[in-house]
Formats: C-alpha cells, sequence, structure tokens
C-alpha cells in the first residue's frame, strides 16, 4: 500500500503519509518528502483523491499570502502615498494610493487618512507578492474596496477551506439559509451583510460552529438543521 | 560523600519506588493559553512547564531580519517560585545557555526557510522545578509549535538518563541529580530517528553510553505515544 492513512483521518507532524513512487502529492508546505517518504509536517486532515493523489489540510495555522487571493484587510498606519494593512499573515501589506484613487496622486494637495483611515477594513486582492517583499494589495476588481457596512467574523485562517466546503457547497447552504450576503478572504476573516442584524447573528454563529467542528463529518447537514433552529428561536421562521 | 547516598533500594528500587528504566507519571495539554498562537503544559513527576509559541511574524527590531528564513527566538525562563528557595527572576547563566541549546534543537525540526524574514518566538516558563525541566520544556514547545500550525519535521520527545549508585536509571529527578553520578539529557524526532539534543553531565564509560541511550529511547517512544495523545484529544472533544 503506498498511501498509509485514512481520507479525512487526522494527521501528526512526523506522520509517515505514504511510500512508493506512484503517489501524487501537491506541492505544499503541510507535506515534506524524504527519499520516497512523504510525511506530514502539521496538525491536518488527510485528504486522498482518486485513490492515489495526496494532500493535508492544515487543522491549525496562519495565513501565508499569495498572489490574487481574495483578503479583508484592516488599515493599521499610513504613509505618504500609501497604507499598511494588516492582512492577518507574518508580512504586513502595502496599499498604494494611486491604486485606490485611479488618478494621479499628490501627497501635498491631499491627505490619506480623508480616502481610508486607521482600523477601516478593505476587500482587497494580492496583486504582487515574492519572498523578499511585503505582498502588495489591490483594490481594482468587482466588489473591492472599502467596507462600510455588515459585519465581520474571524476565524482560523486554515479552516476557511471547510467554510466554503466543495466547490463552495457550505457557504452556498449557509447563504441560501441565512439569506445573507457573505464575503470570505483567504485570510479568515469573513464579511457578512444580511436583511436585518438578527441574520446576521445566525450567520455568525453558524460559521463559528463550522470553525469549531471543522474536523468532523457531515457538517453541511447539521449547520444546516442548526441555522433553522437558531431562525425559528428568533422567530424568523416557522 | 557523593555515592555514600542510598538512592536505590535492596529490591532495585529508586527514591520515589520506581523501577530503574521507568517515567515518572506524565500529563500533556494541549492550547492551555487563548493569547498565544500555540501553547501547551508538560507534566514529569513534580516537574511542570508551560510553553507559548508566537508566530512566525514581523521581527522588530528590524536589523535581527534574515533574508532567507525565519529567526527562531527561545526563552526557557524558571519563575522565582520553580525552586525550594526563590530564584531571582532575571536570566541566569544556566538559563542563557539552555535557550540556546533549546533554540537549537527546536531550528532543526521547524523548516524555517519557508517564512523568510520573520521570527517565531518560543517562551517556556518551568512553573515547578524537579529535574528534567529542559527536556520536558522542549516537549511542550514542540507540542506548542505544533499546535500553531508551524511546518515542522517532526514532533521533539525527549528524557534525561542518569545514573546512580553506579546503575543506569530513566527519567531522573532532583535528588538522583544531584547526588548521582552522571545525568544525560537526550531529545529526538522520533519517527525520523534523529538526535537533537543531547548533554552529558559526569563521567559515563562507551558502553554505558550506548546503553543510556538506548534506555532513553525506550522512554522517549512512550513519552511521544503520550505527545500525540495529548494532540488527538483536542480534537476528540469537538
Amino acid at each position: 500500500m503506498p498511501i498509509l492513512v485514512q481520507h479525512r483521518q487526522i494527521v501528526l507532524p512526523g506522520q509517515l503519509l505514504a511510500e512508493g513512487k506512484d503517489v501524487e502529492v501537491k506541492a505544499q508546505h503541510t507535506i515534506y518528502r524524504v527519499g520516497d517518504k512523504y510525511y506530514s509536517s502539521v496538525i491536518g486532515l488527510a485528504d486522498i483523491q482518486e485513490g492515489k493523489k495526496l494532500s493535508v489540510i492544515a487543522l491549525e495555522g496562519f495565513y501565508f499570502p499569495k498572489v490574487d487571493d481574495i483578503v479583508i484587510g484592516m488599515i493599521v498606519d499610513t504613509g505618504l502615498t500609501s497604507w499598511t494593512v494588516d492582512i492577518r499573515s507574518p508580512y504586513l501589506a502595502i496599499l498604494h494610493a494611486s491604486d485606490v484613487l485611479n488618478k494621479p496622486f499628490n501627497p501635498l494637495k491631499d491627505n490619506l487618512r480623508r480616502h481610508l483611515d486607521i482600523g477601516d477594513l478593505v476587500l482587497s486582492k494580492i496583486s504582487q507578492f515574492d519572498r523578499t517583499r511585503n505582498p502588495v494589495l489591490t483594490v481594482k476588481g468587482k466588489g473591492l474596496g472599502k467596507i462600510t457596512k455588515g459585519v465581520i467574523v474571524e476565524i482560523v485562517p486554515s479552516r476557511v477551506p471547510r467554510v466554503i466546503g466543495r466547490r463552495g457547497s457550505m457557504i452556498n447552504m449557509v447563504k441560501e439559509e441565512t439569506k445573507c450576503q457573505i464575503t470570505i478572504g483567504l485570510n479568515g476573516r469573513i464579511w457578512i451583510i444580511g436583511p436585518t442584524p438578527v441574520h446576521e447573528e445566525v450567520a455568525v454563529l453558524a460559521i463559528k460552529k463550522i470553525e469549531r467542528e471543522t474536523h468532523t463529518s457531515g457538517l453541511t447537514d447539521r449547520v444546516k438543521m442548526f441555522i433553522r433552529e437558531e431562525l425559528r428561536k428568533r422567530g424568523l421562521t416557522k | 560523600m557523593i555515592g555514600k547516598i542510598k538512592l536505590i533500594d535492596e529490591n532495585g528500587l529508586r527514591v520515589d519506588g520506581r523501577k530503574p528504566g521507568e517515567l515518572r507519571p506524565v500529563k500533556m495539554e494541549v492550547g492551555v493559553l487563548k493569547n498565544a498562537d500555540g501553547s501547551a503544559y508538560v507534566e514529569q513527576g513534580n516537574t511542570r512547564v508551560l510553553a507559548a509559541v508566537y508566530g512566525p511574524r514581523e521581527i522588530h527590531p528590524k536589523h535581527l531580519t534574515l533574508p532567507d528564513r525565519a529567526i527562531l527566538r527561545t526563552r526557557y525562563h524558571m519563575v522565582p517560585y520553580s525552586t525550594d528557595e526563590r530564584k531571582s527572576p532575571a536570566p541566569t547563566r544556566r538559563e542563557i545557555e539552555l535557550s540556546k541549546v533549546i533554540r537549537e534543537a527546536l531550528e532543526s525540526v521547524i523548516f524555517v526557510e519557508l517564512y523568510p524574514r520573520t521570527t517565531i518566538d518560543v517562551f517556556i516558563e518551568v512553573i515547578q522545578a524537579d529535574a528534567g525541566t529542559r527536556t520536558a520544556g522542549l516537549m511542550a514547545a514542540s507540542l506548542a509549535l505544533a499546535d500553531a500550525g508551524i511546518p515542522m519535521r517532526d514532533l521533539i520527545a525527549a528524557v534525561a538518563v542518569g545514573k546512580v549508585n553506579g546503575t543506569l536509571v530513566l527519567d531522573i529527578n532532583q535528588v538522583e541529580d544531584e547526588f548521582g553520578e552522571a545525568d544525560m539529557p537526550i531529545a529526538m524526532m522520533p519517527n525520523l530517528g534523529e538526535i537533537v539534543l543531547l548533554q552529558l553531565n559526569g563521567v559515563l564509560t562507551e558502553e554505558e553510553f550506548y546503553e543510556a541511550l538506548k534506555l532513553a529511547q525506550k522512554g522517549i517512544v512512550q513519552l511521544y505515544e503520550i505527545e500525540k495523545q495529548a494532540l488527538m484529544r483536542k480534537y476528540c472533544l469537538g
């Protein structure tokens, strides 16, 4: 047997996952190789597709930036021509003034704080990032920009894939059941806009439940029941 | 005076009633601190150690930054009430040295090259000391790192072997450390079979050394199992 673990089994750092050459392993930080042996490097869930494609989904951990990721950042500092943004990663991100204002920017005439101030949240995309420099953000794109309404929930970034579910099954179900608009930042910040604050509250509770029970199976159905029950308790449905 | 104190009785039992190859009772818990990115608590007999991990995060002061890897900062510290006579809270020569050897052991386990220009901070607090604090501290630190989701080659399991009244004994306590002939702490990555720390205080013959190593490995295998259980326990309650 080349693969030594089960699908959805919890694996620990140093655990031998597979042996041999006929195993397909996605290049990622959660698996490392010594000779033709593959080991897990984190606490995670083993994921096996088609009986030979092996990967490990981390259960704990921080967000590591990747180009084209959608993230929700918080402004922590303003400079002369750029903002410094916290994206919950090991590196602070930069957002350039020209990117936000969409026109030539003169620091003598304009003050950046008038556009985005410290503590403001922005839905943005990572436009550049490599190991040598801090990530650069952009707000050019559909729906990107300053967040002015709704609520933000923070979860452990490594559990975002579970909140999305396979091809968005989990998040679409939550959207439908709670009638909320939900935007997921891959850095573990989730933006919810609901028809009423009560709907938003239920969506937050559901997402927190998914985060807590990431490693269990049959979660989609349980969350569905949970949302219906919570909505009923609040008198929003019969 | 040394050697005159009877540390092994007629039945071959030690001062606390253990057999020569027996560990002290061990208790481990993961995720005990809310504000740290990862944390763990380890109890080995009367030795109690708490570890907290932060990071990877931005380095302050900036000049410590390395362009190709993360730096690791480790503090091993004994609280003033950890010993029978008050210990000054200022770091002693011994604590600075232990911080260094523990850091070097951890550096060989963590994939520091994945996160350039960042720092990983590890804090180890000895709450109660009864010998074997560096080994307990290393285990707590490795559990806390796993809890923080930092990619690592393996967990570290560690134990000290001593020689008292001419007999090799596993996991020595304070009395055996003080009045015995030798003390050899060993830390390993059990799954890969690699030693990450080995120190020797006292005198052992070559045969004794290899025998002590074998004895330590026996203990390490047991401790490794307990570590894995401690990590798994976090996901079984949810």
